[in-house]
């Protein structure tokens, strides 16, 4: 048994079934409880109503993304060094969930700025930036995709993880300044992130832990399926080769 | 040092000989940018007296374009000749060829600005010669030049590649974008150097970021 996999995987980051496996469980937990804390345990605000709940999502899913885009410059930064695939595959996967995050956190946000700011959407530079992440990513996730062949892929994806990782500081800074000097209409939308309440504050930490596994567990979905599909690859070229 | 100016100076000269034989790029470039301006024109609904409020933001849409176009022309010729591989095989560092590439593009494109730039500002009714406003153009296109000629050399080795470059290059380029058209926003206003505040190191910042980072990792992009 471990002789196949160690064939299905060579140069990959191996199979860890037992480890994905408790994470599915823990992270399910997780969310169950997740969600009766959020809807049941977690008191109405006072002025924003029912919507407000829409933080204990829009937030985690938000940080896991920036965590998600760290993980895919630390992964494209030792790809380009080492050279070993498994580096590849943790940039990979994260990028892809890392852009599934962020999408999500976009819509959230919109869901919540109608209500609240009366508008779907404006400038002010925490959406700006975060807009900007998404198209940098999904144009990282597309010159991988649309490269010659795969290794070429990963080394244009790598590129594009490193430049785009380093803009962002710049981006962040760029539409900040940009919006200081055209003040936005909408007033005072994070002053009541200092007016969150002790059990608030709480149920907001245990979903951050809550999307911390699941982000984790993702991720470890993605490199397995990465693998499956170059052990699928590899054996659609054997096949070829012997001309069956 | 030394040893690394003579290739790129016959980089930038292999490059602009071929202009000078062909004239296909920089000419096309000059139209399409006269057409960006009549598209804006109407788009932007240019009144009589909006002209200088609009004129910076006309001014960097065209030129960031123009900037596409031009760039993603870089490569290409290489490419289909097969030029690419006598530049790899040659006994030139990968430092060499980004900075010839970089500075070939920078060259064209401050050329093609150059021409455009009485043209605008006759049509838009802006003063274009002043130092601040030039100092703006200059740093945005060297920001443009060194982040578009390392996504052009990954572009044109992809599928559909006329489409790749920019949907690389706008999201990284987009600080630049920014910062230049707030800078000439004060520069046409008349303001000193001082006036354009922090826009101007904004855009430094980037180029000097990028223009470390960029060589670099091309030299991964060109392996083989």
């Amino acid at each position: 048994m471990a002789s196949t996999q160690s064939i299905q995987n060579p140069g990959g980051l191996g199979s860890f079934p037992s480890i994905k496996t408790a994470l599915a469980v823990i992270t399910g937990v997780m969310m169950l409880v997740d969600l009766y804390l959020i809807f049941m345990v977690a008191p109405t605000d006072s002025v924003l109503g029912h919507v407000q709940r829409v933080f204990y999502f829009h937030v985690p899913v938000a940080i896991m993304s920036f965590l998600a885009f760290f993980v895919v410059f630390l992964g494209s930064l030792m790809y380009l060094i080492k050279r070993t695939p498994k580096w590849d595959a943790i940039a990979h996967a994260s990028a892809e969930v890392g852009v599934v995050f962020v999408t999500l956190a976009l819509i959230t946000g919109i869901i919540w700025a109608r209500p609240v700011w009366n508008t779907w959407w404006t400038w002010e530079p925490r959406l700006t930036t975060t807009l900007i992440l998404w198209l940098i990513y999904v144009a990282y996730l597309m010159v991988r995709s649309y490269a010659p062949n795969q290794s070429k892929g990963a080394v244009y994806a790598a590129v594009m993880g490193i430049v785009g990782f380093v803009d962002v500081p710049i981006v962040y800074y760029s539409v900040v300044w940009w919006r200081s000097i055209h003040p936005s209409p909408v007033v005072g939308p994070f002053a009541q992130a200092d007016a969150l309440d002790g059990t608030m504050a709480l149920v907001l930490l245990y979903s951050f832990i809550t999307f911390l596994f699941f982000f984790a567990y993702m991720v470890m979905e993605r490199i397995e399926l990465r693998n499956t599909e170059e052990a699928l690859g590899r054996m659609r070229f054997t096949l070829r080769r012997s001309g069956r | 040092m030394k040893g690394l100016l003579r290739p790129v100076l016959v980089i930038v000269w292999k490059d602009i000989l071929l202009e000078l034989r062909s004239r296909d790029l920089v000419v096309s470039v000059l139209v399409f940018g006269l057409l960006v301006v009549v598209v804006f024109n109407f788009a932007l609904n240019n009144a009589p007296g909006r002209a200088e409020q609009l004129a910076p933001g006309i001014l960097w849409s065209a030129f960031a374009f123009s900037a596409i176009l031009a760039m993603n022309r870089a490569f290409v010729r290489d490419q289909e000749q097969g030029g690419l591989e006598g530049l790899l095989i040659s006994p030139v560092s990968r430092d060499a060829i980004f900075l010839g590439k970089a500075l070939t593009s920078l060259i064209f494109m401050l050329l093609i600005e150059a021409a455009l730039l009485p043209v605008y500002a006759v049509m838009l009714d802006f003063s274009a010669l002043t130092f601040t406003l030039v100092l703006t153009i200059f740093l945005g296109t060297l920001g443009f030049a060194v982040v578009g000629t390392l996504f052009s050399a990954m572009a044109v080795q992809t599928r559909s590649r006329e489409i790749m470059l920019p949907v690389l290059f706008f999201p990284v380029v987009l600080p630049v974008i920014i910062a230049a058209v707030e800078a000439s926003t004060r520069a046409v206003g008349g303001e000193t150097f001082v006036g354009l505040g922090r826009w101007l190191p904004l855009i430094g910042v980037f180029d000097a970021l990028f223009l470390v980072i960029c060589p670099w990792v091309f030299a991964y992009v060109m392996e083989e």
